[in-house]
């Protein structure tokens, strides 16, 4: 997994480099400061004669700091330059394979989850990648330069490090280590919890519809009481970590100034007193440095699981690629499904279609009518071989379709998708996700196709008007009507509508129909939709339920034969409803 | 990538909200008035005894000093001499530093208690608040915006309570006992050292500033980046479909490469701050030593607090040495000080957030009129305390007598206007007239008022001028929760609940058995589906029924109106995002649940309201046209209109 995301550092390796070049020499001069300040207060007991030696380890001093601080800014420079980038070719790896998912792979994942694991989990990373890179490096140097140190300058003073190390870093360790999963557990708890304050929020009408104002209060104190009692838990255990700390500071201060006196005046060592207050500071650098590395401990299991995240979407491969001697061009719109079965999952047990067989001529108006989860999407989906079948063929210009170039049989096939998406950006660019190349009048011309040429018109900036991010600013009916535009762009062979013109009045829908019949003849259309009136002058129709085509023919032979249409029909018709 | 905050210690120039402060710590006192004065003192006493050491080490040096002047020679001999003064010197300070040890593992456990009991109180009372709030409110907020409150806001509170008020306490005692030590023992050394503070304070709040206008920044192109983000992984099929996949590499490279340079600078700012402040620090060290040594060999008289009751001395190591370890003490506390500052002064701006919620006017409700179980005694009612299953209204008047009414459901509205927005009326003239049992239907545009007819009846807001009469009286004078216990609603967000399919039904009535759920089940026809789940009515709802198609979920919420048995129903658009065969079988348990109750029901589709008693088409917060289904084919209005599908209602 590590090497997995280890893979996108790439250009900025020198960058990862000279911060852990910098990070030492940093912490060699900031552990060697210490030991100077004891000779130049060392120096001072001897009066006189040393003001000139003062004089000296001061600019010493100086001089060091000023070599310390440059090296730690550049160090900052280069480690902020290193994480920024490193996140940065995340994203960039990650989004460029979603752009090779298939829908199998998008569907797997989910879009919000994609949209969590390309900002919080990369910024989780970076932020640990930061961590390891500038401080995962620096503390142990730091602890190990300043037990080197304080042996060098105090000898056997420095036994209370001995002591102090194991203790201070088992003890915090342990603490990390208990309280993490602790933690864990009431992080699930506290996500619940919100989870239902959310779904109380967006139920509010019914909440106080039922009056059940009391009822809900008495249920969250009960689980908020619950998680106050599993946080305080947890947290007392991390409430030891400053004890501890504070021991062992205490511990050494008393090791050192009693063990210290002894050494200087029974003669037993050549310390002076100026090192007493080094091996001060040496024992809390030491310190300093064991809670840094307990505290990168607890947040690099945070972000590990993170990374597992963002790991999954670099691993997952498309589960539909490119053939490997493409067919280029689509001949013409005919269509064919031969005894195809196809299920979501592979492993799955349920077939969302069976036993499909339908033959489609170039040129045809096919309608598909069937309630929802009859499978009319997963069905025309197969076309443009957005999923691949589990059993049986679909050919297209009686070419299969997993012998075509992707992008070739996906541009010969127009799909209004059902839950379809407008971009940020104006009305122009949009729809010429279609056509790049499309002019000014080829828009226009695909617009009246799709009645959508009055309205953008009647928008103060026409074709220019800006359309929000999710197209809030234009209405259903609208979107849906663009949407056809941008697909009909295309120019495409065969042209799907998957219910997209639910939100269109029967008037502009039966428009849009006519205009297909009069314009695109030649196009193959199918028509996805729950008004009878939207199918019912098709070439064919197919009454679908539970995954399979249980009933095709023309309006008049279905009324005859089709129980379901019939009932749908009758539905509609007598209860007037030609708006669903 | 939008909870970057700004790391510590960088300046965001907010000022500390002391109002705000005074509120949180006046409530933090009354839910543990005890445990908080305990803690605060343990808090007080511990930082001052981290501000000993100093002392205590001037005194040891001070010893060694003298000895080391006096005796030249050093061996076991001067040892056993000395340790007479210093020992007992050494048991003095671990003693305290075990007691201070002690106050601070007491205080660190009763913060975690604090600090959690705290901020459980605070969610409960910020949750009994909002459970009282009008429907407005969550109308006017976005939930997102109100959910912050219970995530980011509390955790704001929990940095608040448990690090940066008893840090800033903390940081505060040592900086001003320290810094009385040091005028203790010479007044030249502290303003050497208070020199060197000042400059570092500008330093560091120079570079601060910087780093802060590049945080802001990069905040703002990752809002950018996050939003293109969520468009394209939302639009991903769109994106297959139109084999628009390289141009959307190109799109994204171009804002990935603006969030990256504004990150870089911001990190490489913040990273830098650390290592100029560390060595400040250590620069400040140097010269306290230098302008130390540069006294001592110029014997300079030391004058110091000290000096009142020892008289004046003249400055020695032993007075240099501690005053080196306090210079680092020192600085470093008066940065956490500036640091926790800043982050009590971002915590209190989460903490006036959650204010601003508790402080939101509840709901007021000033009915007196209750809902009652009676039974019949000949021809009167008598209010029984047991469940009758009869209903009446128990109305006591100014003269102390009470009369009851019994529950028909029978409402009236009259002259009603109302607007949301001051000056935007919505519903202009209105009356209505639903005798008990009777069906009316409201058809028209989105935004012509149909939906907030039925906000009035149950009150969720008020109306401005006419009249509502629920049973002949107003709906004013009826305790609101009766008032909505006696109207049952199905809406077309089905709104589920976890927990299973029982308990989901059961919300509609809390005393319902498990047999009366399942009959009301059955009634609307969901018993079938439902035993066909895998765990049957035990099958566990999660995230809103996400498991059942939107059929189901609205058959269980019509369940749900079934079980509480209300005499009056309002269906908004219950039906209309379901497809027509499934809507058929949905509408069969409506039919069911309608029976011999008065129901409003709202509808797009013109199927579910034909067999109304009464339709009302509305426009523009008016009723245009009213009348039964054959009625209003005949007017050849705006209804037929519709019905012939001559035009669309959005």
């Amino acid at each position: 997994m590590i090497k997995k995301l280890a893979k996108s550092v790439r250009e900025y390796k020198p960058a990862v480099f000279l911060t852990l070049f910098f990070i030492f020499a940093e912490a060699a001069i900031e552990s060697t400061i210490p030991f100077i300040t004891a000779n130049l207060v060392n120096s001072m007991n001897d009066g006189e004669a040393n003001l000139k030696y003062i004089i000296k380890m001061g600019l010493i001093l100086i001089l060091l700091a000023v070599c310390s601080l440059s090296c730690g800014g550049i160090a900052g420079y280069t480690c902020a330059k290193a994480s920024a980038g490193f996140s940065k070719n995340l994203r960039h790896d990650m989004f460029y394979n979603i752009q090779n998912f298939s829908f199998t792979n998008i569907d797997k994942f989910s879009s919000s989850s994609l949209v969590t694991r390309m900002t919080t989990d990369v910024n989780n990373v970076q932020m640990s990648f930061m961590m390891i890179i500038r401080i995962a490096l620096r503390a142990p140097l730091m602890l190990i330069f300043s037990v080197i140190m304080a042996f060098i300058m105090g000898g056997r003073l420095a036994i209370g490090f001995v002591i102090m190390i194991p203790v201070l870093g088992g003890g915090l360790l342990l603490i990390a280590k208990f309280a993490m999963p602790a933690f864990r557990r009431v992080f699930k708890k506290y996500d619940k919890l919100n989870e239902s304050v959310e779904e109380n929020v967006r139920g509010m009408r019914v909440v106080k519809g039922f009056s059940r104002e009391t009822y809900e209060k008495q249920k969250f104190s009960t689980a908020s009481e619950d998680i106050c009692m599993d946080f305080t838990k947890a947290e007392k255990i991390v409430a030891m970590n400053g004890p501890l700390m504070q021991l062992c500071i205490y511990f050494n201060m008393i090791l050192v100034l009693s063990f210290g006196s002894y050494l200087i005046l029974g003669g037993h060592s050549s310390i002076q007193i100026g090192d007493l207050s080094s091996m001060l500071t040496y024992g809390f650098q030491v310190l300093m440095q064991l809670m840094m590395i307990s505290m990168i401990y607890v947040m690099l299991t945070m972000s590990a699981e993170s990374a597992k995240r963002i790991a999954e979407v670099l691993d997952e491969k498309s589960t539909i690629k490119n053939p490997e001697n493409p067919i280029y061009e689509v001949k013409n719109g005919s269509i064919s499904f031969k005894d195809v079965n196809f299920k979501y999952k592979k492993h799955g047990k349920e077939f969302a279609l069976t036993g499909v067989n339908l033959d489609i001529k170039s040129g045809m108006t096919v309608g598909i009518i069937g309630g929802t989860g009859s499978s009319k999407s997963t069905f025309v989906q197969l076309i443009p071989r957005l999923y691949d079948t589990t059993d049986g063929e679909v050919t297209v210009a009686g070419v299969n379709v997993r012998d075509y170039d992707l992008d070739t049989l996906r541009n010969a096939v127009g799909m209004v998708l059902q839950k379809n998406v407008l971009f940020a950006g104006t009305i122009k660019e949009n729809l010429r996700w279609g056509n790049e190349n499309a002019t000014d009048e080829e828009i226009i011309e695909a617009c009246k196709l799709a009645q959508a040429d009055e309205f953008v018109s009647s928008f103060p900036e026409g074709y220019d008007t800006f359309i929000e991010q999710g197209g809030s600013n234009v209405s259903g009916g609208q979107k849906q009507r663009l949407c056809i535009a941008r697909a009909l762009l295309k120019k495409p062979k065969i042209l799907i509508l998957d219910d997209s013109t639910s939100a269109v009045d029967t008037k502009t829908d039966a428009l849009i129909r006519k205009g297909f019949a009069n314009y695109i003849p030649d196009t193959t259309k199918i028509i996805i939709a729950q008004r009878i009136s939207s199918v019912e002058n098709a070439d064919l129709i197919l009454v679908m339920e539970n995954g399979a085509i249980v009933d095709t023919g023309t309006h008049s032979e279905l009324l005859k034969s089709s129980e379901i249409y019939r009932e749908v029909y009758e539905q509609q018709v007598k209860g007037g409803d030609d708006n669903g | 990538m939008a909870n970057q905050r700004l790391p510590k210690g960088m300046s965001t120039g907010k000022k500390i909200n002391v109002k705000s402060l005074i509120r949180v710590v006046k409530m933090l006192y009354s839910f543990y008035p005890k445990l908080v004065v305990v803690t605060g003192i343990c808090i007080v006493f511990s930082s001052l005894v981290s501000a000993l050491p100093a002392v205590f080490l001037q005194k040891v040096t001070a010893i060694i000093d003298e000895y080391c002047k006096n005796f030249k020679i050093h061996d076991n001999a001067l040892w056993n001499i000395a340790k007479g003064k210093i020992i007992p010197l050494l048991i003095v300070l671990a003693s305290m530093y075990i007691i201070s040890i002690a106050l601070m593992t007491v205080y660190s456990l009763l913060l975690a208690k604090i600090t959690q009991g705290f901020l459980s109180k605070m969610r409960c009372k910020m949750f009994d608040t909002m459970q009282d709030l009008p429907v407005r409110y969550f109308d006017r907020n976005k939930h997102g915006d109100i959910m912050s409150h219970y995530t980011n806001d509390i955790d704001t509170l929990r940095q608040l309570i448990s690090q940066a008020l008893p840090h800033m306490l903390q940081s505060g005692i040592i900086v001003f006992s320290v810094l009385f030590i040091m005028l203790w023992f010479s007044f030249w050394m502290t303003i050497v050292v208070l020199c060197g503070v000042v400059a570092m304070l500008f330093v560091s709040k120079k570079i601060g500033g910087g780093s802060a206008k590049y945080f802001i920044r990069q905040q703002k192109s990752v809002g950018k980046t996050e939003g293109f983000i969520q468009e394209m992984m939302n639009g991903q099929k769109v994106v297959k479909v139109f084999c628009h996949e390289e141009q959307s590499k190109v799109d994204f490279d171009k804002v990935n490469e603006e969030v990256y340079n504004d990150c870089f600078k911001a990190h490489a700012y913040a990273n830098c701050l650390g290592p100029i402040i560390m060595n400040i620090g250590n620069i400040l060290y140097v010269f306290c030593a230098v302008i130390g040594g540069v006294l001592l060999f110029l014997k300079v008289p030391n004058i110091g607090i000290r000096s009142i009751v020892a008289g004046v001395g003249i400055l020695d190591i032993s007075l240099i040495i501690p005053f080196l370890n306090m210079t680092k003490q020192f600085t470093g506390n008066l940065n956490q000080l500036s640091q926790q500052i800043n982050s009590v002064a971002m915590a209190l701006a989460g903490a006036e957030r959650i204010f601003e919620l508790m402080d939101q006017k509840p709901e007021d409700d000033e009915g007196y009129v209750t809902l009652v179980n009676v039974r019949y005694d000949g021809e009167t009612l008598i209010e029984s305390d047991e469940y009758t299953g009869k209903w009446a209204w128990k109305h006591p008047h100014g003269d102390g007598t009470v009369s009851y009414t019994p529950l028909a459901g029978d409402v009236v509205m009259k002259d009603v206007d109302f607007s949301y927005i001051e000056g935007k009326q919505v519903l202009k003239g209105v009356s209505v007239y639903a005798k008990p049992g009777q069906k009316v239907a409201f058809v028209g545009a989105t935004g012509a008022g149909k939906t907030t007819i039925t906000n009035l009846i149950n009150r969720f807001y008020d109306i401005e001028d006419g009249k509502i009469r629920y049973d002949g009286i107003n709906i004013n004078k009826i305790k609101k929760s009766d008032l909505r216990t006696s109207l049952g609603i199905v809406l077309q967000d089905t709104n589920l609940f976890t927990g299973n399919v029982m308990d989901n039904i059961r919300y509609g009535k809390l005393s319902a058995t498990d047999e009366e759920c399942i009959a009301a089940a059955k009634l609307v026809g969901a018993d079938g589906f439902i035993r066909r789940l895998p765990e049957g009515y035990e099958t566990m709802l999660n995230n809103n029924g996400a498991n059942l198609s939107q059929g189901q979920r609205q058959l269980i919420s019509i369940a749900r109106a079934a079980v509480a048995n209300p005499p009056v129903m309002i269906l908004d658009e219950a039906t209309s995002s379901i497809d027509t065969r499934t809507e058929a079988i949905v509408q069969r348990g409506m039919d069911k649940l309608m029976e011999g109750r008065t129901v409003f029901v709202i509808a797009h589709r013109l199927s579910t309201v034909k067999n109304s008693d009464v339709i009302m088409v509305l426009d523009k917060g008016e009723i245009i046209e009213r009348g039964s289904h054959e009625d209003l084919i005949a007017q050849k209005g705006t209804y037929y209109q519709l019905y012939t599908g001559a035009f669309e209602l959005e």
